[in-house]
């Protein structure tokens, strides 16, 4: 049964370098510890070359002018491992997450489907590339062989079934101490494990002693003898260099959590370094979902922003509505702001409406978005959350009526939602009220429509209207309503004089009406008014207004025109 | 050689027709000389001036350099008033249409048939408002589904026209460019004739050049026509008039409107207007020698 395995040599700063690639022709090394304590913990191969090596303190390594430092970053290491099991999910769905630099994949039955073991091996070392993990793969009949593998060699490593042991033998016997294959090997507690590390440090102190460097001198050892001085442990350790273990994984149950986070060393305050920010976020989220064969409906940026000193930082913020409170066309971005100890959050929500997976399709609508709503403080943390969905299953017809693309749309609308104001943009929906302007706006989203009535669609003889039907007379309104001066005589209309408008005013030449209507009448916003057809000689000519006297106001509107 | 003779042939002011009768004029000798042969020159036939190549029979099925270049006619889609198709055939796909008129002469009526028309066509549609004045009970009650019409109400954050125009003009841009929708109409209907002038030529010709090969139909609705040429629709409203406008009174459902004895006002119900259009301009095959007028009548929504 063929496993594989992915190990990614030197992982904080693999992590480090998948979030700034350019970083990777430099000397890096990591460090971490509480200031001023702080201790270089990893290096990459350049700076190792350069005399750095980890546990130097960082006033030291500050003295070689070609490093570039960086702090750990336990986010990035955690979104690293994420996309490292992303990877090895999307090609078998049965993933030992042995450690955070490591995973195992049960290839059983997974040829038939991806090709060649070889085959596999190399699309799995090409996706981890594309998923900006740079790590080795190796392909073994059991999983430690491939652990040790994948430890040992760089690049891709096939190892035949039966040649374990010739191999493995050449590498040297420090592969075997690797901490994260122990890890997860055996799920015991924290403290045997550390007991466990120690026994296993000891025994390779003997074996040092004895003059065994390589996994194939081990493996030559009489195995009763051995047992006879290291014991059991001494026999596990040989039965590994032999390749001859037998174990069956242990599944991880993956999370659909797709996250992405970087941390800042200065305040960032202009939106063009925060999109250069963004992109590359949301090239890892994306490629992350792309690897799963995911697509998102709901993008969820949360900023923390420094806290300003002298007074309270959310005076900074520019008036947007709360989540609670947004109209349903807002909905389509949604802002909070809390304040959590010192720390101040901005968060934003894009919600989709259908599953896209286009990363410079979600920076344009977050920059649209950050450009109407600016956080109003400087930025200091950058986290970027998908929901994930999935892709939507629409097929074309080739008699159907042109649609818009979703992609383009949504990108469309924001940038008309940006001209015209949020609100100002959509379908409409018509409320259940008698009252004057009952309709509010929602967002427009032709995908779900055409979804909805797919049978329709494809209904034959639906191409013309029907011809019977006549025209409806329209009504132009006026927003807001015209307030005129109406006169009247004996109780007549007689001459309505606009001064807003100048071509709503002249002599009544008919009337129609009054139509009395009234409703809320239980709330604060009740109404009452008469309405009043009304045809008026203007300068141009005649037309037909709808005049509205507002009964608990008190005032006389030109509402809108007949047109 | 073949160049020269077409020149040659141009210069005369002759057509490129090279049928039976002028062969036995041009070319008295018997045919079937190999085409365009090089090794040869060309031999003159009598005094016609023609080389022998062009002679040839064979010749007559090549369509005439003249005809190549004819726009095929754009696809025609129904207004959603039949009165309206018969007189122009329909509103053209990727042209620009222009309504215009004054207020009450029945704009919004038909923007709002075409727009009913065209999602019944399951097409998707945008009004671009330049003055925030589409009624929702006016567009639900013409019959057009909600949810295949987007609404771009422009003309609220601005309080000058020239903001309220650029926006228009902006949000067009991005419709066209977008694309996929059937119908966008650009309604300038409030928009004072003066403000609608101060948009440039070059901004119509912009609008026809994107709408140009797509599906899509752009329908400008105005007080009086700007857009000039680059309209290949041009419908004119005419004003109402006090006879056109339709009630239904309590005591008699057909009462004229300029009766004698009016009835009441509460006894009076608006039911209607007569609607009076002419095709002013039209680049489609079936240009009217003369404008032609029709009329039509529309009911008001509580008319039933």
């Amino acid at each position: 049964m063929p496993y594989a395995c992915i190990f990614v040599p030197v992982f904080p700063v693999a992590a480090v370098f998948r979030a700034e690639p350019e970083l990777r022709a430099l000397a890096v090394a990591i460090f971490e510890g509480k200031p001023p304590l702080e201790k270089v913990f990893a290096v990459n191969e350049s700076a190792g070359r350069i005399g750095i090596t980890p546990a130097m303190t960082k006033a030291q390594a500050e003295l070689c002018s070609e490093l570039t430092l960086r702090p750990r970053s336990p986010m990035q290491e955690s979104g690293a491992h994420a996309a490292l099991l992303d990877c090895a999910l999307s090609f078998s769905p049965c993933v030992e997450d042995a450690a955070a630099d490591t995973a195992i994949l049960d290839l059983a039955g997974m040829e038939s489907l991806f090709g060649s073991l070889p085959e596999i091996a190399h699309n799995l070392f090409r996706r981890a590339a594309e998923l900006g993990i740079d790590g080795n793969v190796a392909v073994a009949s059991n999983p430690d062989a491939a652990v040790l593998a994948a430890r040992g060699f760089s690049g891709v490593t096939i190892i035949s079934p039966g040649r374990e042991c010739e191999t493995l033998g050449c590498l040297p016997i420090e592969v075997l101490s690797a901490k994260g294959c122990e890890r997860n090997e055996r799920k015991r507690k924290d403290d045997n494990q550390q007991k466990e590390a120690g026994l296993l440090g000891a025994l390779l102190g003997t074996l040092d002693r004895w003059g065994v460097r390589d996994l194939q001198a081990l493996a030559a050892l009489p195995a009763i003898a051995l047992s006879e001085r290291l014991g059991q442990e001494g026999l596990r350790l040989q039965q590994l260099a032999r390749g001859r273990t037998s174990r069956t994984l242990v599944p991880v149950e993956a999370l659909p959590v797709f996250e992405e986070a970087i941390e800042l060393e200065h305040p960032i305050v202009l939106l063009e370094p925060l999109a250069f920010l963004l992109n590359r976020l949301l090239e890892q989220i994306c490629a992350r979902l792309a690897s799963r064969a995911l697509n998102t409906q709901e993008l969820r940026l949360t900023l923390e922003l420094q806290n300003l000193t002298g007074g309270n930082p959310r005076l900074d913020f520019p008036e947007t509505s709360s989540e609670s409170d947004a109209s349903p066309i807002a909905s389509q971005t949604t802002a909070q702001h809390f304040v959590s100890g010192r720390q101040t959050k901005f968060c934003r929500t894009l919600s989709l409406p259908l599953p896209l997976l286009d990363p410079k399709l979600f920076l344009k609508l977050l920059q649209l978005d950050l450009n109407a709503h600016p956080p109003g403080a400087p930025i200091i943390k950058i986290h970027l959350a998908a929901e994930p969905a999935r892709p939507r299953s629409a097929q074309g017809g080739l008699f159907l009526p042109p649609t818009p693309e979703p992609e383009k749309l949504e990108l469309t609308l924001a940038r008309i939602a940006a001209l015209v104001g949020e609100s100002h943009v959509g379908s409409l929906e018509l409320l259940d009220t008698h009252r004057a302007e009952g309709f509010r706006m929602r967002r427009f989203m032709p995908g779900a429509t055409q979804e909805r009535a797919p049978a329709l669609e494809n209904r034959p003889g639906r191409t013309e209207p029907p011809k019977d039907k006549s025209a409806v007379a329209a009504l132009r309104m006026f927003r807001p309503p015209l307030r005129a001066t109406v006169t009247l005589e004996n109780g007549q209309l007689v001459r309505v004089v606009c001064s807003k408008k100048k071509e709503a005013q002249g002599n009544v030449l008919w009337k129609a009406g009054p139509w009395r209507s009234s409703g809320d009448w239980w709330e604060r916003e009740a109404w009452s008014r008469d309405e009043w057809d009304i045809a008026l000689q203007t300068a141009e000519g005649i037309a037909l207004y709808r005049l509205v006297h507002d009964l608990l106001g008190g005032g006389w509107f030109v509402e809108g025109t007949y047109d | 050689m073949s160049s020269a003779v077409f020149s040659t042939s141009a210069a005369q002011g002759r057509p490129f027709v090279f049928d039976s009768e002028n062969e036995a004029e041009v070319c008295p000798e018997p045919l079937g000389v190999e085409l365009f042969t090089e090794a040869r020159p060309p031999q003159r036939a009598g005094n016609t001036g023609l080389p022998r190549p062009f002679q040839d029979s064979r010749l007559a099925g090549v369509t005439a350099a003249s005809r190549l270049a004819v726009r095929p006619a754009p696809e025609m889609v129904s207004s959603g008033i039949a009165a309206m198709d018969m007189l122009t055939g329909g509103l053209p796909r990727g042209c620009l249409t222009e309504i215009c008129g004054p207020a009450s002469s029945g704009r919004s009526t038909l923007m709002l048939s075409a727009l009913a028309a065209a999602t019944w066509r399951r097409e998707f549609c945008a009004v671009i408002d330049a003055s925030d004045a589409l009624d929702p009970q006016s567009v639900a009650s013409a019959g057009i589904e909600l949810d295949r019409l987007l609404w771009v109400r422009c003309g609220e954050n601005s309080h000058h026209a020239e903001h309220c125009l650029e926006q228009v003009l902006r949000v067009t841009d991005l419709l066209l460019e977008s694309g996929g929708f059937g119908l966008i109409v650009l309604d300038l209907g409030d928009l004072p004739p003066q403000t609608a002038r101060r948009i440039p030529l070059t901004t119509w010709f912009r609008f026809r050049r994107a709408v140009e090969h797509t599906p899509t139909v752009l329908l400008a609705v105005e007080r009086q026509s700007i857009a000039g040429s680059c309209s290949s629709l041009l419908i004119k409203l005419g004003l109402i008039k006090l006879g056109s406008i339709k009630l239904n009174t309590s005591e008699n459902p057909e009462r004229p409107m300029n009766s004698q004895f009016p009835a009441p006002t509460h006894a009076q119900l608006l039911t209607g207007l007569e609607i009076t259009a002419e095709l002013v301009r039209s680049r489609m095959e079936r240009k009217p020698v003369r404008s032609a007028e029709i009329t039509f009548a529309s009911k008001t929504v509580w008319a039933g």
